[in-house]
């Protein structure tokens, strides 16, 4: 069954600032840039405000920062549209066209500014039995768990790496998982030099000791990791190793990922800089494109603080009667310190180039096994002669994943950057069209 | 309006069962919670449930009212909803 063409159900929307994310980073940048009286219009993908981070089954329990901040974007006078995927981005130089898919329905958004608010997504590394439902990510579990599903009696092992284990270890066991293991890939080494660089951040130090407390009775293993996953319809047991053993554990739910990984996909569309895989940008949050800017996760992982900070930046740069103060670039400059400790006490180890075998699907979308691409000598050539890469997702699950065992650059990137109905993506609208949403506070709260 | 996750429930249809979720909930939660492990089948027949839980990795995706491909953790529960997943397939 088709959905039918909605050949001339376009929105249109005129804004100055199109702000692509409402994580942290892109609330911060719509609140500064719409208290300047700019027309902001934020777009993003999920049911709520707040991103990954500060995801809530509305009305659910939030930190007090975000509830602050999502009541201040509500206030804002921005226009947020939730539930919407971009599709494509064009640039004629002067203003920027943007196209969205919101449930089926074409969204245009016509801005002169564009900030760039991804956020980040979960670095996968392919295993035998990965792709057994129950296997899932660190932060898609987290998700799930915060989207109203139930773990209780569910035996659960976390086997990854990166802060991230502890609070979603954390929340499992007070919803009543059997946890049974939590293994962290860095070396106990790694992990005690980077609690003891610590000592500046004591806030941190007893936020990571209330999560641990939460799951006392559960082993929290250094220098361990997960090497495949055995199941039938789904996930039954796991094999877990520390280098010197390697036993079996049954499981209902395994939580994996390797730390976060930016969404640059937008941002290369547009032509703009990356290196090592994060947008660059300058000390006022502008990418190598003219009126382009990108902030948090984005621009290289760095946790809700800094993308807050990241955020307020941007919004202020693009507003004409504001200026960034100093104490907001010092504050940036504190917290990107202590991201990069963070990243190279969590550096993964070399063994993790061995857990997939020549029959590992790598591709999920198109099904493609480790052997059928660990030859090609591109990500671009992968993806002309296997199909890897080439499904719905467009590679953001096994491309970073490619790019850590087989040393890949990332293949350039084409419009449009998730599926759409053709219906969306052949929907025209006339240069002289009249915007259907208008900034004024009724129409803004009717698309909350 | 705020809805909390637990306080009501909604009749929805899963693979031609009728059955209550929790109102306020996504899909992927709520077939999560009825027990079901393959939402959809790929392209070699393996079954497949939720990964990245935030519209990345399109392995959530069921049938909803119809229209094909929707993931499932982007969605939220609606009273009458009609899901079709791979769990009997």
């Amino acid at each position: 069954m088709m959905t039918p063409l909605a050949g001339t159900d376009v929105t249109l929307i005129v804004a100055d600032v199109a702000v692509i994310g409402a994580g942290p980073a892109g609330i911060a940048a719509a609140v500064r840039a719409a208290e300047s009286g700019l027309r902001v219009v934020v777009l993003d993908r999920g049911l709520h405000s707040g991103g990954q981070i500060w995801r809530h089954a509305g009305g659910g329990s939030i930190p007090r920062v975000a509830q602050h901040w999502i009541a201040q974007l509500a206030r804002s006078g921005a226009i947020v549209i939730h539930g919407t995927s971009v599709v494509d981005v064009q640039n004629d130089g002067a203003e920027f066209a943007i196209l969205a898919d919101t449930s089926g329905s074409a969204l245009r958004v016509r801005a002169n500014t564009i900030v760039l608010a991804t956020g980040a997504r979960e670095l996968f590394i392919p295993f035998n039995g990965w792709t057994l439902p129950g296997v899932m990510g660190i932060g898609g579990t987290q998700a799930l768990l915060k989207s109203g599903a139930s773990f209780a009696g569910k035996r659960v092992i976390i086997a990854g790496s990166g802060p991230l284990m502890l609070p979603v270890a954390a929340s499992l066991a007070t919803a009543g998982a059997r946890l049974v293991l939590v293994a962290e890939q860095a070396p106990r080494s790694a992990v005690t030099r980077f609690a003891a660089g610590l000592w500046r951040a004591p806030a941190l130090v007893a936020q990571a000791a209330r999560y641990r407390a939460r799951f006392l009775a559960t082993p929290y293993s250094t220098g361990t990791w997960v090497t495949a996953a055995q199941g039938s319809e789904r996930l039954e047991s796991v094999t877990v190793t520390n280098g010197r053993r390697t036993w079996r554990e049954a499981a209902d739910v395994l939580c994996t990922g390797y730390g976060l990984v930016p969404n640059v996909e937008l941002a290369r569309l547009l032509g703009c800089e990356t290196r090592d895989g994060a947008i660059v940008v300058d000390e006022q949050q502008r990418t190598s494109v003219a009126n382009v800017l990108a902030v948090g996760e984005a621009t290289g992982i760095g946790g809700a603080p800094l993308s807050l900070v990241e955020g307020e930046i941007a919004g202020l740069s693009v507003s004409p009667r504001s200026r960034v103060s100093g104490a907001f670039l010092r504050k940036r400059a504190a917290l990107e310190v202590a991201a990069r400790r963070m990243l190279d006490a969590f550096a993964l180890r070399e063994e993790l180039r061995a857990l997939p075998t020549t029959a590992t699907i790598v591709c999920r979308c198109e099904d493609v096994s480790y052997g059928a691409v660990r030859n090609a000598a591109c990500a671009r050539q992968a993806k002309l002669y296997t199909r890897a890469g080439m499904g719905p997702c467009q590679g953001r699950t096994c491309m970073p994943g490619l790019e850590f065992l087989l040393a890949w650059q990332p293949d350039t990137v084409r419009p449009p950057v998730e599926p759409a109905l053709v219906s969306v993506l052949s929907s025209e609208i006339a240069d002289n069209a009249t915007p259907s949403i208008l900034f004024n506070s009724s129409v803004g709260e009717a698309y909350q | 309006m705020a809805i909390n996750v637990g306080t009501a429930e909604l009749n929805i249809v899963v693979d031609d069962q009728r059955v209550r979720v929790a109102a306020g909930t996504t899909v992927a939660a709520a077939l999560f919670n009825l027990g079901i492990a393959a939402f959809r089948r790929s392209v070699s027949g393996e079954p497949r449930g939720p990964v990245c839980g935030m519209g990345v990795c399109f392995e959530c995706r069921v049938m909803i009212d119809s229209r094909p491909h929707q993931r499932a953790c982007l969605i939220a529960v609606t009273d009458g909803m009609n899901i079709r997943t791979a769990s009997q397939a």
